[in-house]
């Protein structure tokens, strides 16, 4: 997803840093070794940055300056949520709805792209008072869920899975709008994506919640 | 043995043998960042004492029960059903502080290689933290 724009880029003090919400390292190893990235393509088993960054879903970014600033907090990388409209028995989707999610995801792209060139300059840079203003913070219990996320990583990496996902379904209560508590823990299917009945039927009771929130920049998707 | 998963990444300790997380004061202070003083526990200018007519809950013997302080300081823990492991967590209000300071939280993660790398080792470019899943 981002080895065009760091091609061109790399040699403007530029990064990506992709981090993998995956408990299994073999899990993301084919994906990764697929995609050969260039850039750093990092394993984080317990959703730590999830975590630090106060994250719920994938894929979301948050932009970093040159200083260690967050000029742009967590947010939805672009990602449209058309597959809600999927027809779930021929795995398509409308090609309206379809275009939309490729134009999203082109236009976030362009736009880190934009922000990589352009600087302090760049039309999608956000204030410091705007940056506070979009960035979304844990509560209690959000802090708690990551407690039980992580003592149930731990504890399924040592054989213990009955207990572990007592605790994982602890943090997932504690934090259901994590899409990132829930989906890892949930059963997966044949191509190893959460994505059963019981995935569908939660992202119907969403109901007018989004999926992936829309992104506050000209020419997302609302 | 118990272990202990904190901030400040994974530890060992002698399993206690009373309920809580007794730890000596050092072990303590190691996987967390705060220590045992008389004053209360302590972490930088920051100090919690010990609550009056509780001292045998938090304090005994020169151990420490961490995981008393820990939730009577406000912050997340969570313990295995026998009380072999124990995972602490930072607080809400302070990563809500540290987010809102805009200063990007530190973290080191390894790659598939088993390396470790720090978003700190990148300070000087602009960075683009972004995450996926293979579910």
């Amino acid at each position: 997803m981002w080895q065009k724009i760091y091609d061109e880029l790399k040699d403007q003090d530029f990064i990506v840093i992709a981090v993998a919400m995956d408990s299994e390292i073999e899990a993301a190893r084919p994906w990764i070794e697929v995609a050969a990235p260039d850039y750093l393509a990092l394993i984080d088993r317990d959703h730590r940055v999830a975590e630090l960054y106060n994250m719920v879903n994938v894929p979301q970014a948050v932009w970093i300056d040159e200083a260690g600033t967050i000029a742009r907090p967590a947010e939805n990388a672009g990602a449209y949520e058309g597959f809600r409209a999927m027809d779930l028995e021929t795995w398509t989707m409308p090609d309206d709805e379809l275009a939309t999610t490729v134009k999203a995801q082109a236009t976030y792209i362009e736009a880190v792209a934009d922000w990589v060139r352009e600087g302090a300059s760049c039309d999608h840079l956000f204030d410091a008072d705007k940056a506070r203003a979009h960035t979304a913070v844990p509560d209690e219990e959000i802090a708690q869920a990551h407690c039980h996320f992580h003592l149930g990583q731990y504890l399924l990496r040592h054989g213990r899975a009955a207990e572990a996902e007592k605790h994982l379904a602890e943090a997932s209560r504690l934090h259901p709008t994590s899409w990132n508590i829930w989906r890892q823990a949930a059963k997966k299917n044949e191509t190893g994506l959460a994505a059963s009945a019981e995935f569908w039927a939660r992202v119907e009771a969403l109901g007018d919640d989004h999926y992936y929130p829309p992104v506050d920049m000209a020419g997302m998707p609302k | 043995m118990t272990v202990i998963l904190s901030p400040l990444g994974e530890f060992e300790a002698p399993a206690g043998a009373a309920e809580g997380l007794w730890l000596d004061a050092d072990q303590a202070a190691a996987a967390s960042g705060w220590e045992l003083r008389p004053e209360g526990l302590c972490r930088g200018d920051v100090c919690v004492p010990v609550p009056p007519g509780k001292a045998e809950t938090f304090v005994a013997d020169g151990k420490v029960n961490l995981a008393a302080f820990w939730r009577h300081m406000g912050m997340p823990a969570a313990t295995s059903a026998d009380g072999d492991v124990w995972a602490l967590g930072e607080g809400a209000d302070n990563r809500a502080t540290e987010l809102r300071s805009l200063k990007a939280p530190d973290f080191t993660l390894p790659d598939l290689a088993g390396v470790e790398h720090s978003l700190s080792d990148y300070r000087g470019k602009k960075t683009l933290l972004a995450t996926w899943a293979s579910w």
